[in-house]
């Protein structure tokens, strides 16, 4: 077993030494401030401005360990073709004040030829920022915010970053329009803030050169015939939460019960109220142990049904989730995935849950885990796990991120693969009904409450075919023997795996590292350096045959993942034969991977 | 009134018995288990209430208690221990048209599943609960259980456990159950008498059944003569039914308490959207 010495989080020197081909074109900007101060109001504000501009691009939330007040930071990366990673380093730091925004350095390295961007009546930044190089300009946002009377310091700093992006005030303003739902008076003190603020950027990148997108690259992705400022029904903006959310919708889930946690919690906020306009319904459970009992419950009783949650929640699950797996019971259960063991890091990312989701309960419990490869592929792998958990009566654990979970992207409308829960259901008064039979696919009809003459008991018991408690060997071996071949022979088709790129190496990935491997191996191939891309969508259960397959003619592989055990690249060498010597890229969270620091790694793996 | 249940509940030709909502699978409880008459109790209140056995649900956790569904001809559901309620909660809700029983004991339902108990009783969605009592945990041989006396001698708690008994019913009251009774296992007619109040009431009726182990604890057969009806008619007032409970002697028998609190989550929402509304949305 070969492990790459990655252990630790690289050292950041991306703020210094060559600038890396930015394909397409794209610019990094942060904003930082205590919590409340509003930077993720702005953020969320400068995205969806860049989305009138018909910009792509995405914007992460950091956050201290108290999730509520505290230092905080939108980290956006604006762009002209899709993107759902971040850079290697940020062009622009902008903070409106000072209060512990050094916790952020590590998470946001200036570029040397970046900008520092503070309240002028804030004191001197924090050194650390200007380490590699960047220069330091003082502007008085709040001076500028209590001049206008109602208007608010966050807003004259959107107007400040978005001048520097080289977004059109136009899209700025329509941004702030769109959003605001208090007074008019209010909405015009902002706008004003807001113009001011963009006059002061204009100031700096007159002083300072501004290190935005041209404004003529921001208008390259914009929709045809889409003025600047017009939304444009083909790109969205969407977070992997929502997305996980909608896929749910799309694949027919009609009942959800969860209990809040960090950082799952906004998709059971979207769900409930979109949930509720389709006919279904949302509860709030005590626990998690109650939810995922709620959610098979309520799957008995025929209606697709999901819960989501996050580490801890996923463990307080597990005797469920193996219920479900014993009853046949379809249930899909989406784990954002957060740093830990125990609490851990709630509001940062990390992939450390796959081998408690794919070999975390107990007995031998096959069910089906599956990993989004993007935020945009949240919906059609949620939809999909809907799908499969149905087709197969068996739990779909879908294993998101934090990172792709709460982040926010530009994206072009999710098309819909048509994934839908059919589930085979037995006829009132089937003839010889047993509910557990041994069929040859090993699914078997189940009778849906209120069918006449199927009456049976669903049970979390070893049984009988007719679902009768045995501890007989030979109902246990055939039972066992049924849950385990209907998920191997189940039909995944072409959607187990995205497969990118040739070459005789390649890359194997789940989840959010998906992204920043994409952008590595773009950028090594503009260097003439040719791999190949596998990022497993359906980790459980195990393709062998099929991972053989598309790593044909491939001599050796290279596993990448964000959690410090290589738990992807373990399961990997014990479920499948991996040609060559596989060797491991990982580290854990919660400073994201970032595509320099991967294809460096790459690099250096190719020379060993 | 559990109008869905019952304005389904014409007879197909000749009336539903007890008998057919019995299964075929004899029960495996020790001889002279209280649950035996618990099950009969069950299947005469289902059919005093004529509904069709395909549209009852009997859920369970786990426990000598919790083996009932498979003794029905209902749809039944054996989940793990102490979920009992959580399992029906859900099936309740995604199918409102459903009559459905929870089927617990005094260690399933007030130790393990003590959390769930109080929400089910709380979030007041129109469940049966039904627990049968024995002060003792029988399956796993004879453990104390939350209402276990304190002075109960055991392997596990030798000279007892020294701890207050659980006190369900008062537990249930001021947790916001809608409907609160006692009954006990030796009493069948009495017992499936108050079953059917429970099932026809709207939201979260609780019936503690006191239901003697004479394996574990013999000296419960002595339960036959303690038992004693209410001596008054169930109040819709939750400060006497309070009141009645904290000072009976833990055998006073009936509908001690029904309130009229609406049944959770109300009449079934239709669609008011469709699944493009919501994506359009997503474009800024």
């Amino acid at each position: 077993m070969e492990l790459a010495s990655t252990r630790e989080p690289a050292a950041r020197p991306a703020a210094s030494g060559p600038e890396p081909p930015r394909p397409g074109g794209s610019i990094s900007i942060a904003l930082a401030g205590s919590g409340g101060s509003g930077v993720m109001t702005a953020g969320n504000l400068l995205l969806d401005a860049a989305a009138r501009a018909g910009l792509y691009g995405l914007m992460v939330r950091t956050s201290g360990p108290q999730i509520r007040g505290g230092e905080a930071a939108a980290l956006l990366r604006l762009a002209t073709v899709p993107t759902e990673s971040l850079d290697d380093g940020f062009d622009l730091l902008l903070a409106l004040d000072w209060q512990n925004v050094n916790r952020f350095a590590d998470e946001i390295p200036l570029r040397a030829s970046g900008l520092l961007l503070g309240d002028a009546d804030e004191g001197e930044p924090p050194p650390v920022f200007l380490a590699g190089g960047a220069r330091f300009v003082s502007l008085p946002l709040k001076k500028t915010a209590k001049a206008i009377r109602g208007a608010w310091t966050n807003m004259v700093a959107l107007g400040v970053a978005g001048r520097l992006a080289g977004i059109p005030a136009q899209a700025l303003e329509a941004a702030v329009q769109a959003s605001w739902k208090r007074d008019a008076a209010g909405l015009e003190a902002n706008l004003q803030a807001l113009r001011a603020g963009f006059e002061a950027g204009g100031a700096v990148e007159a002083g300072h050169g501004a290190p935005a997108l041209a404004p003529a690259s921001a208008t390259q992705g914009t929709t045809p015939g889409a003025a600047p400022g017009t939304a444009s029904a083909d790109r969205w903006l969407l977070s992997g939460n929502e997305g996980a959310g909608l896929g749910a919708l799309r694949g027919g889930i009609r009942f959800v019960a969860a209990y809040p946690i960090t950082p799952a919690t906004e998709m059971l906020e979207w769900l409930a109220p979109a949930l509720t306009r389709v006919g279904g319904t949302l509860l709030q459970a005590e626990d998690e142990l109650a939810s995922i009992n709620m959610a098979i419950g309520a799957s008995f009783g025929g209606v697709p049904s999901l819960t989501a949650t996050a580490g801890p929640g996923l463990s307080l699950m597990a005797e469920g989730i193996g219920l479900a797996v014993s009853a046949e019971v379809p249930v899909v259960i989406v784990d954002v995935m957060r740093g830990g063991p125990s609490t851990g890091i709630p509001a940062k990312s990390e992939q450390s849950d796959l081998s408690f989701a794919v070999d975390g309960l107990h007995g031998d419990a096959p069910r089906l885990v599956l990993a989004p490869t993007s935020i945009t592929d949240c919906v059609a792998t949620t939809q999909w796990a809907v799908e499969l958990a149905e087709a197969t009566q068996a739990p779909a654990i879908v294993l998101s991120d934090q990172f792709m979970g709460q982040s926010r992207a530009i994206v072009d409308r999710p098309p819909d693969p048509g994934f839908a829960a059919r589930r085979l259901v037995a006829e009132a008064d089937a003839p010889d009904f047993r509910r557990y039979r041994n069929t040859e696919s090993g699914v078997s009809p189940m009778a849906i409450p209120g069918t006449p003459g199927t009456v049976y008991t669903a049970d979390g018991l070893e049984k009988t075919e007719a679902g009768i408690p045995s501890s007989q060997a030979r109902d246990h071996s055939l039972q066992l023997d049924k849950r385990e071949r209907k998920l191997r022979q189940h039909d995944y088709g072409r959607w187990w795996a995205d497969l990118e790129g040739s070459g005789d190496a390649a890359i194997l990935t789940f989840g959010s590292v998906t992204g920043v491997a994409r952008e590595a191996l773009a950028r090594l191939a503009a260097q003439g350096i040719a791999l190949r891309l596998v990022a497993l969508r359906l980790l459980a259960p195990a393709l062998p045959e099929q991972l053989a397959e598309a790593l044909a003619g491939v001599e050796r592989v290279l596993v990448v993942e964000q959690n410090h055990s290589a738990q992807l690249f373990r399961y990997l060498r014990a479920m499948h034969d991996l040609p060559g010597r596989p060797a491991s890229f990982h580290r854990p969270g919660p400073l994201p991977i970032r595509p320099g620091e991967l294809a460096d790694a790459i690099i250096e793996w190719r020379s060993r | 009134m559990n109008q869905l249940a019952l304005g389904e509940a014409a007879p197909p030709c000749a009336p539903l018995t007890a008998q057919d909502y019995k299964s075929n699978y004899k029960p495996i409880w020790c001889p002279g288990c209280g649950d035996y008459t618990v099950l009969s109790s069950i299947t005469k209140a289902l059919a005093a209430l004529q509904l069709r056995p395909e549209k009852v649900a009997v859920v369970s956790g786990i426990g000598c208690s919790s083996r009932i569904p498979a003794y029905t001809a209902c749809y039944g559901f054996h989940g793990v221990h102490g979920r009992s309620l959580a399992a029906a909660t859900g099936l309740k809700v995604a199918r409102p048209d459903l009559t459905v029983l929870v089927a617990s004991g005094d260690g399933d339902g007030y130790s393990i599943g003590g959390n769930h108990f109080l929400h089910a009783c709380r979030r007041n969605v129109d469940l049966t609960y039904i627990v049968m009592d024995n002060h003792v945990y029988g399956m796993t041989k004879g453990q104390p259980s939350p209402t276990t006396e304190p002075d109960w001698d055991s392997k596990l708690a030798p000279g007892g456990t020294g701890l207050r008994s659980f006190h369900p019913l008062v537990i249930a009251l001021a947790s916001g159950a809608n409907f609160v009774a006692r009954a006990f296992s030796g009493d069948p007619n009495g017992t499936a008498d108050i079953l059917a109040r429970a099932i026809r009431h709207p939201g979260f009726s609780f019936v503690e059944i006191l239901s003697p182990c004479v394996t574990f604890r013999p000296e419960q057969r002595g339960w036959k003569e303690r038992v004693h009806g209410a001596p008054v008619e169930a109040t819709d007032d939750p400060a006497r039914a309070a009141r009645r409970i904290m000072t009976d002697d833990g055998f006073n028998l009936g509908v001690l308490y029904a309130g009229d609190r609406p049944a959770f989550p109300g009449p079934a929402r239709a669609a008011s959207a469709s699944i493009a509304d919501i994506e359009a949305e997503f474009a800024p």
